[in-house]
C-alpha cells in the first residue's frame, strides 16, 4: 500500500541551551490522517509542532512537509497553518475583523475571503461582531480554528484545541475537524484529553522527554502496552468469573462490590489472552453484553508513561542525594572527624 | 510491509507581501485608542496651546522664541519644537516604537503571527515601517497644528532669529519647517532605540520607557559640562542643534554632525534590533526577548559606536573643553546687540543705522576671569559699546549672561532705561517689548579657525 505523507521527520534534534526538547525524534503522518501527539507536560509536544509551523528549525535531523523539504530558514511550509500555545488574537478587533485582517494579510478580499463560513462552522456567528476582549477561552479557541481554516490549509497544526470548549463547542471542532480529514486534510492536534483524540485520531504518538514512545494506530496501543483492566457485562457472572479465573493469562480484579454492580467481571489482562477469554465465553454459551476497557489504553500508556518518568526522576534523586551523603562523608573522614 | 512516498512536487513556500504585511501592521496599530488618542492630541492640542500663549500676557520667556510669541505667529511652532524635542517626541516614540514588538509579546501572538506571515524578515520589516508611519503621522501634526495655532493667532510676521537678525516671513516659515525636518533625525534615532528595546526586553515595561529614559539621559547629559565631542557624539544634540538654522550665517557644522550622529544611531540600533529579532527563538516558551545575552548584545555595539564616534569628532572640538570661550561670547553678544538695536530703532522710529554702522562690540568677563574666560555658567558679564552714525560718544550697556553647557545664552540687559534697562520701550503707538532689554543667543560650541 502507498501512503502520501504529509509529514516525514528523521531524527529530529532540538535543544534550548542545555536542554534537550527533541531527541532524535521520527515521525510519519499520512495525508488525510487526524494524528494525535500526546505526552507528559514537558516532553516536547510544543517544541515539535513549532517545527511543524516553522516557527523553529531543528538543530539537526530531516524533516519534510507535504512532500517539501523544511529548511534552515525560519518560514512555514506552504498550505500549512494553526497554532500552539492558543491561538494569536487581537484583542481590541471583533472575531470579524480578526479574520478579515488575516484574509487581508493573505491577499484575500474579506467579502470573499468565507470568513462568515468559517464563523459559522466554528459556531461563532451570534458573536462575529464582538470583540475579542470578552471572550472566553473556548471562544477563543474556536476563533483561533477560524483563523487556521480561512487560510484553506492542507496541514492543520493544533496545540489543545479542545481547551475550555464546552460539550456544544467541542462538538463543533470535532465535527469541523474530521469534515476536513474527510476532505483530504492533515491534522495533528495535541491534547491532554484523551477521549477528544481517541474520538478523533486515527493514529497517535506519544512523546516522552523529547523522545517517541509510541507511534502509530490507537488499537495497536493496547497490544503493545502492558495489561490493561477490562469491564465484562454478560449474561451469567458467576460463570463467566468462573471461566476467566481459569483461562491462562487473566486476572479477576476483584472491585465489584466498590465500583461496579454485581453482574459486571472486571480482568486484568493482555489483549490476546482477553481474546481468548471472549472465544470461551461464547462457546460456553455465555452472551457477552459488554465490552470496554476501564480506562483507554491512551490513557493507561500515558499514566504508564507519567509514571515511569516520575520512577526515573525518583531514581536519579535517590542517586545524586546518595552520590552526596557519600561526598559528604568522604570530606568528614578526610578532615579527620 | 508498507511503503511510503513523499508527494513528488516540493511546493515552494509563498511569503506574505511587504505591503500587505506593513498594511497589516498599520490597521493594528491605528486601531488601538491609544494610538487614536495620540494622533488626535497631536493634531489639536499644539494649536490650541500655541493661541491659547499668544495670547496671554506674559510668555513662555524660558523657552527658546517665547519672548517673540505675541510678535509672530513663527515663534509658537518653534517653542512647541523646544517642548516636543524634550518631552513629547521621547514619550511619543515609546508609546508607539517601544510597544510595536513587545505588543505581541504581551498579547502572546508571535506564533500566530509567524504562521501568518512566514517571514521574520518581513514582521520586522513591516513593523518597523507601520511603527515609523505612526510616528510620522504624530511628528506632522506636532509641525503642522502648531504652526496653523501661531499664524492663525498672532499672525505671519518677521521673526528674529538668535542672534537678533530679523527674518523675513518666508524665511521664517523655510526655517521653522528645517528646523522640524532636522528634529526628525534624533527622533529617528529614538524610534530605532525604541524598537531595539521593544525586541530585547520584550513584555517588560523597560522596554516601553526606554526611549524616554535614553532621552532623558541625553537631557541630563547635555546639561553637565561635558566636552564638546561627548556632546555631539549623543544623539540627542540635534534636538538642541537646530539652533543654528536660526543664526546669520547658520551655524551649520553641528547641526549637519548632529544630523549624521543621530541617523547613524538610528541605523545602527534598528539592525541591531533586526538580528536580535531574527535570532529569536519562537518555541522556546520562556523566551521573551528579556535575555541578559540581548541586552548585552544590543548595549555594548552602541556603546561601542558612541565610542567611535567621540573619538571620531574630536579633531573638531578644543580638547576636553566645553567650546564656550570669551571670543565666541564677544562676538555672539555683539552680534545679536547690533542686530536687535536695528529692531529697536524701527520701533521707536529713530533714523535707521546698519549693523557695519554701530560697529558694536562686547568685553565679556567670567566671574574674576578677564582673560580667557570660558565655560558656561550665570557669572558671565558683558560691556557691550557700540557707535552711532554722527555721534562722538559710545554707547554702552552691560548684560549679565547665563550661558547653559549647551551654548545657549540669556542676556539679561542692564543699562539705561530707553536702551536695555527696561522691559518696554515707548514708542509712537504705545509701549511695547523692549527687545534688548533681555535676548537668547547661542554660542558655536565648534572649534573655529
Amino acid at each position: 500500500m502507498d501512503v502520501q505523507l504529509a509529514i516525514r521527520a528523521r531524527g529530529i534534534t532540538k535543544c534550548f541551551g542545555d536542554v534537550v526538547a527533541l531527541d532524535g525524534i521520527d515521525l510519519d503522518v499520512a495525508q488525510g490522517q487526524i494524528h494525535g501527539l500526546v505526552g507528559p507536560n514537558g516532553a516536547g509536544k510544543t517544541t515539535l509542532l513549532g517545527l511543524l509551523l516553522g516557527l523553529a528549525v531543528a538543530d539537526s535531523g530531516s524533516l519534510e512537509i507535504l512532500g517539501t523539504p523544511v529548511g534552515r530558514a525560519l518560514t512555514a511550509a506552504e498550505g500549512v497553518s494553526g497554532f500552539v500555545d492558543g491561538p494569536g488574537l487581537y484583542p481590541w478587533l471583533t472575531a470579524r475583523q480578526n479574520l478579515a485582517a488575516l484574509a487581508a494579510l493573505r491577499g484575500h478580499d474579506a467579502r470573499t475571503a468565507g470568513i462568515d463560513d468559517v464563523l459559522h462552522q466554528v459556531g461563532l456567528t451570534d458573536v462575529a461582531d464582538d470583540r475579542a476582549r470578552g471572550f472566553s477561552l473556548g471562544m477563543r479557541q474556536r476563533l483561533g480554528l477560524a483563523a487556521a481554516l480561512l487560510t484553506r490549509p492542507r496541514l492543520l497544526v493544533l496545540d489543545e484545541p479542545a481547551n475550555g470548549l464546552d460539550p456544544a463547542g467541542k462538538k463543533h471542532v470535532h465535527g469541523v475537524l474530521s469534515r476536513l480529514a474527510e476532505e483530504g486534510t492533515t491534522v495533528v492536534l495535541s491534547s491532554h484529553r484523551m477521549d477528544d483524540l481517541e474520538a478523533l485520531c486515527s493514529e497517535v504518538t506519544i512523546v516522552a522527554t523529547g523522545r517517541v514512545v509510541f507511534s502509530g494506530p490507537l488499537g495497536k496501543l493496547a497490544a503493545e502496552n502492558r495489561e490493561l483492566d477490562y469491564r465484562l457485562l454478560t449474561g451469567d457472572a458467576r460463570a463467566a468469573r468462573r471461566l476467566a479465573a481459569d483461562t491462562p493469562g487473566i486476572q479477576v480484579v476483584d472491585d465489584a462490590g466498590t465500583r461496579h454492580d454485581a453482574d459486571m467481571l472486571v480482568v486484568r489482562a493482555l489483549v490476546p489472552a482477553l481474546d481468548a477469554l471472549v472465544v470461551r465465553l461464547v462457546r460456553d454459551g455465555i452472551a457477552l453484553r459488554e465490552l470496554a476497557p476501564l480506562v483507554s489504553p491512551l490513557e493507561a500508556a500515558f499514566l504508564s508513561l507519567t509514571e515511569q518518568q516520575e520512577l526515573a526522576e525518583q531514581q536519579e534523586l535517590t542517586e545524586q542525594q546518595e552520590l552526596t551523603g557519600q561526598q559528604e562523608l568522604t570530606e568528614q573522614q578526610e578532615a579527620g572527624l | 510491509m508498507t511503503a511510503t512516498v513523499t508527494a513528488p512536487r516540493p511546493t515552494k513556500a509563498r511569503g506574505v507581501s511587504m505591503a500587505r504585511g506593513y498594511r497589516f501592521e498599520l490597521v493594528k496599530l491605528v486601531s488601538q485608542w491609544r494610538i487614536r488618542l495620540l494622533l488626535l492630541v497631536c493634531w489639536i492640542a499644539p494649536a490650541l496651546f500655541v493661541a491659547a500663549v499668544s495670547r496671554q500676557s506674559s510668555l513662555p520667556v524660558d523657552t527658546l522664541f517665547g519672548r517673540w510669541m505675541h510678535a509672530t505667529g513663527w515663534a509658537g511652532p518653534l517653542v512647541t519644537l523646544g517642548f516636543a524635542g524634550s518631552w513629547a517626541l521621547p514619550l511619543l516614540t515609546s508609546m508607539v516604537a517601544g510597544d510595536v514588538f513587545a505588543s505581541e509579546d504581551r498579547l502572546g501572538t508571535w506564533r500566530h503571527l509567524l504562521v501568518a506571515v512566514r517571514s521574520p524578515r518581513r514582521i520586522f520589516a513591516a513593523k518597523t515601517l507601520a511603527g515609523l508611519t505612526v510616528i510620522l503621522l504624530l511628528f506632522a501634526g506636532l509641525v503642522c497644528s502648531s504652526t496653523a495655532g501661531g499664524v492663525v493667532a498672532v499672525g505671519d510676521q518677521p521673526l528674529p532669529g538668535l542672534d537678533g537678525h530679523l527674518l523675513t516671513p518666508g524665511d521664517a516659515a523655510v526655517k521653522v519647517l528645517l528646523a522640524w525636518v532636522c528634529v526628525l533625525a534624533p527622533t529617528l534615532a529614538l524610534a530605532a532605540v525604541g524598537l531595539l528595546g521593544s525586541v530585547a526586553l520584550g513584555r517588560s515595561p523597560m522596554g516601553l520607557l526606554l526611549p524616554a529614559l535614553v532621552a532623558l539621559a541625553m537631557q541630563l547629559a547635555q546639561l553637565l559640562p561635558l566636552p564638546v565631542a561627548v556632546r555631539l557624539a549623543l544623539p540627542g544634540y540635534a534636538f538642541i542643534a537646530w539652533n543654528g538654522l536660526f543664526t546669520d550665517p547658520v551655524q551649520l557644522g553641528p547641526l549637519l554632525i548632529s544630523l549624521a550622529v543621530s541617523l547613524l544611531w538610528a541605523v545602527t540600533a534598528t539592525a541591531l534590533a533586526y538580528r536580535l529579532f531574527l535570532r529569536r527563538d519562537f518555541t522556546n516558551p520562556a523566551h521573551d526577548g528579556a535575555g541578559r545575552g540581548a541586552v548585552a548584545t544590543a548595549v555594548l555595539p552602541l556603546v561601542a559606536l558612541m565610542a567611535v564616534t567621540v573619538g571620531a569628532l574630536a579633531p573638531t572640538s578644543t580638547g576636553t573643553g566645553s567650546g564656550i570661550e570669551q571670543k565666541k561670547v564677544q562676538r555672539a553678544v555683539a552680534t545679536a546687540f547690533a542686530h536687535l538695536y536695528r529692531l529697536q530703532t524701527t520701533q521707536l522710529h529713530r533714523p535707521a543705522v546698519t549693523e557695519k554702522q554701530l560697529k558694536a562690540s562686547a568685553a565679556c568677563t567670567k566671574g574674576d576671569v578677564s582673560d580667557d574666560a570660558k565655560g558656561p555658567g550665570n557669572d558671565w558679564r558683558c560691556v557691550v559699546s557700540w557707535h552711532l552714525p554722527g555721534v562722538e560718544a559710545t554707547g554702552s550697556a552691560i548684560y549679565q549672561l547665563d550661558i547653559t553647557a549647551d551654548g545657549r545664552f540669556l542676556a539679561d540687559g542692564d543699562g539705561p532705561k530707553e536702551v536695555n534697562g527696561y522691559f518696554l520701550v515707548r514708542t509712537p503707538t504705545g509701549d511695547e517689548p523692549n527687545p534688548l532689554w533681555q535676548f537668547d543667543g547661542t554660542v558655536g560650541l565648534l572649534a573655529t579657525p
